[in-house]
């Protein structure tokens, strides 16, 4: 057993950043199990409506079209964040997550408004199957990107109090990730939830 | 419940004495605790050396101790069901606090005690085995213990406040549903799994991290010692099962708090889908705790047989293949579903298939054992005894994958002597085989031989005649879950056998933990760090190993690195004089984890009981934890050069 060189030991703290963006990628496989199991659940309860409504009659094709483009714009926005902090532009950064966050917010705002709707119209998570399994499923991702706010906002202070330095920067390369990843689930939520609900 | 007037016998367990002697015994032990502590100036000894510590090797001792504690209650559940039925129409417990029995018994084993013991294996051995100074994320390995332990402890809760649950360890709909099981206990089941289950997710994360980026220089995969691999592939499994678990269990929630309908009998719901959902994460789940007995297996086979284990590749590889195929095998347990002939012909295909991996290991076990030169200490008598406990509990398992033959076993007592077979065999013998393996490296002495050969054999006896008479009760037509029986049905005899069985294996714990008592006082001390004469790098360092591992980074030429290294080396001089250290950077302690662990206890407490305000708020104090970790900046130390001089010195490393 000889010994490491001294540069393994050196490079050891960068090394750390890597290995913790590393990490959150299981944890966004662990995530997407997540989401396929609600999936399935959705796909076999979706005809069990027990004689009450159907998704046809309660998805009002506006809103989620409405609620699909705000989160793609801040998908992209947060994108435009990241191409800022590799140009070490720290005001900019810091701006372009002020309008995804706020893209965010107004998704959230939307679907908690459409949720409203439809608890008011007797379409409650009691109702049937098929809507206990659309509120969770549109729930679970909707709490997601609460979450995600949070975080976010947390992230800005913290981006104001220490500048730019390896921990800021793995944690804006983690949070992209988050963000982007609940862009792709959206994707699949538009589709299988509402576009094959309406159809 | 959650009306408001909820009153004190509600909410206490009362009217049973076995139950108000379990109160007594708490409170006295609390105290005593409490006292201990008090009187001896121990709390701040405990905060800052155990409760806050992000040491690998002291978070794997924290999880011992509490797997054996939880040993200890599912063992007690164990006897008092054996009692029940040790004799026909006995009236030793009420039908109701048997069902609870037998619920609390298999839940607690499989996830409060067969768990936390893998983790405190993977948490002793695999950094110091894999030349790595700590674990990827020290910190989230702190969390995950302390979710593990109030996890636990809100799931013990249940026992005398509110009632435990009663629908049976996978609480399948619709009788855990709210209308079969109004009370508290199974929201007890569901938050306690539920948030040890979280826990037991991030460990799974934090190991596959761990082994594929902090081996140390040289150890390519190919390299690795068996046991790593065997928690590399188990953590795999971890990953993909566990959020199935986290869905499974927070839907049945909603159902229960929401009135939701995925799991009743009304609103279009469809209790086969819990079935199939538990099971999708409960099958793989019984590989993944079985899978690290089959890396102790492999070290201990090679150490005390002094040989290279025999097929290393070929070990590798059956590891990964029962990974893969332990998510192609969930259908068996539900072959009387009536999902029809072709889907319960895969099934009980990929259930069989799994037989020849674990095959293969075996014959590797008994060719790396033939012309070696054996020593039989503990580690090595519990390695033989594994052999044939899991043939047998292996061929009662094929046996169970015919799926036509299933309709006769199904739900039977020979079902239940299967998989206490296969699970204390192959799990439970797997883990006592190698607790007394690293003991040494975690504690720095041995375990006493002579109580340990008394213990060995009061297992071992004990095992057979208390599940070999289950198989032929399962023939014979006795169910499993059935709480009194008559005379006229001639299961007597083999009941009576089989509970005698269970007592010995009971006094085979009771030698254990004499053993451990004894020992502390008079085991012998471990001075070479290397008692076993072993092979992998862990046997390279001082028992117990210091807070910061290896002081120099080895670097691995092959495979049993540390076994090379001797053959190369001569017989004086193991310590090196003349090296020059770096200073090392180590994670600071922290309070967080535990903290954020109580909070989730408090949300937990307040969801089983419908206050939703407490629930809330613990949920609020688990954000705050979080974003206060996230506010943290500076979070690792320094150990300067002549800190580890001096306690490389006094481990005799130096100088």
């Amino acid at each position: 057993m000889q010994h490491a060189e001294a540069s393994h030991e050196q490079i050891g703290h960068l090394d750390h950043e890597a290995l913790k963006v590393f990490g959150f990628w299981i944890f966004l496989v662990t995530d997407c199990l997540l989401f396929g199991t609600l999936f399935g659940v959705f796909v076999v309860l979706r005809s069990h409506t027990d004689g009450g409504p159907t998704g046809k009659e309660l998805f009002e094709i506006p809103g989620f079209v409405a609620e699909t483009f705000i989160l793609l714009t801040s998908s992209f926005t947060s994108g435009i964040a990241t191409l800022a902090m590799n140009q070490g532009n720290i005001k900019r950064v810091i701006g372009w997550l002020i309008v995804t966050a706020l893209l965010g917010l107004a998704f959230v705002g939307l679907e908690v408004s459409e949720f409203t709707k439809m608890a008011m119209e007797g379409a409650t998570i009691s109702r049937s199957a098929f809507l206990s399994s659309f509120f969770t499923l549109v729930g679970t991702h909707g709490l997601h990107v609460s979450i995600g706010l949070v975080w976010m906002t947390a992230l800005m202070i913290q981006l104001r109090r220490h500048g730019m330095n390896a921990v800021t920067r793995r944690k804006m390369t983690i949070i992209g990730l988050y963000w982007h990843f609940l862009d792709a689930v959206w994707i699949f939520l538009f589709t299988v939830v509402y576009l094959m609900g309406v159809m | 419940m959650g009306n408001g007037n909820l009153t004190a016998s509600h909410f206490f367990v009362t009217g049973d004495p076995l139950i108000y002697s379990a109160d007594a015994a708490i409170i006295l032990s609390v105290l005593s605790i409490l006292f201990f502590l008090t009187r001896c100036h121990k709390w701040g000894w405990l905060w800052r050396e155990w409760i806050t510590s992000v040491d690998h090797k002291k978070i794997g001792i924290m999880y011992m101790i509490a797997a054996m504690l939880m040993l200890f209650r599912g063992g007690v559940d164990a006897l008092l069901m054996r009692t029940q039925l040790a004799l026909p129409n006995l009236q030793f417990l009420r039908a109701q606090h048997y069902d609870e029995i037998f619920t609390t018994h298999g839940t607690i084993m499989i996830l409060f005690m067969a768990m936390p013991l893998m983790f405190a294996l993977f948490n002793i051995v695999v950094p110091l085995q894999i030349g790595a100074r700590d674990v990827a994320y020290p910190f989230l390995n702190a969390v995950s213990f302390w979710l593990f332990f109030f996890g636990a402890m809100l799931f013990n809760l249940s026992f005398v406040i509110g009632g435990s649950p009663d629908a049976g360890w996978l609480a399948y709909p619709p009788l855990s549903e709210t209308a079969f099981s109004p009370g508290p206990g199974e929201n007890f089941y569901i938050w306690g799994i539920q948030i040890s289950g979280i826990g037991s997710l991030a460990t799974g994360i934090n190991f596959v991290a761990t082994i594929l980026k902090m081996r140390a220089p040289g150890m390519k995969l190919m390299r690795m010692p068996l046991f790593a691999w065997s928690v590399l592939s188990s953590s795999i499994v971890i990953i993909f099962a566990f959020p199935v678990l986290t869905i499974t269990l927070a839907l049945l929630f909603i159902d229960r708090f929401a009135g939701a309908h995925f799991f009743g009998m009304t609103g279009g719901a469809n209790p086969m889908m819990y079935v199939n959902l538990i099971w999708m994460w409960g099958h793989p789940e019984v590989y993944i705790v079985v899978l690290p007995a089959f890396g102790v297996f492999s070290e201990v086979v090679s150490t005390f047989a002094k040989k290279r284990i025999f097929g290393y590749k070929s070990m590798v590889f059956s590891m990964l293949i029962i990974s893969v195929l332990s998510f192609f095998t969930w259908v068996h347990h539900f072959f009387t579903m009536g999902a029809g002939a072709d889907v319960n012909a895969f099934f009980a295909v990929t259930t069989m298939a799994i037989a020849i991996p674990t095959g293969v290991k075996v014959f590797n076990w008994l060719f790396t054992l033939y012309r070696g030169r054996i020593t039989m200490a503990s580690p090595m008598l519990w390695t033989i005894s594994f052999i044939p406990a899991f043939v047998v509990g292996g061929a009662t398992g094929v046996m169970l994958a015919v799926a036509p033959a299933d309709y006769q076993y199904h739900n039977s007592y020979f079902l239940i002597a299967h998989f206490h077979q296969v699970l204390i065999g192959g799990v439970v013998f797997g883990y006592f085989a190698g607790l007394y393996y690293w003991w040494p490296k975690m504690f720095g002495f041995q375990l006493d031989e002579r109580l340990g050969k008394w213990a060995f054999w009061l297992w071992n006896i004990g095992f057979y005649v208390c599940f070999m008479p289950q198989y032929a009760l399962g023939f014979m037509g006795m169910t499993r879950r059935v709480y009194t029986y008559g005379w006229d049905l001639g299961w007597a005899p083999l009941n009576f056998v089989s509970t005698v069985g269970a007592f010995l294996m009971g006094a085979g714990f009771v030698f254990q933990v004499w053993q451990i008592l004894y020992s502390i006082r008079h085991g012998r001390r471990d001075l070479t760090g290397d008692p076993w004469n072993g092979r992998t790098l862990e046997w390279s360092m001082p028992s117990p190993a210091p807070y910061y591992n290896f002081a120099q980074i080895p670097q691995v030429k092959d495979r049993d690195a540390w076994w090379m290294e001797k053959q190369q080396m001569p017989e004086e001089g193991r310590g090196n004089t003349a090296v020059k250290y770096e200073p090392i950077h180590m994670p600071k302690n922290s309070g967080i984890p535990f903290v954020m662990a109580v909070f989730w206890f408090i949300a937990g407490f307040g969801f089983t009981f419908h206050w939703i305000a407490l629930g809330i708020a613990g949920l609020a104090g688990v954000g705050m934890s979080l974003l206060a970790r996230s506010f943290q900046y500076k979070m690792e130390y320094e150990i300067p050069v002549e800190e580890i001089q001096r306690v490389e010195a006094s481990m005799g490393r130096i100088g």
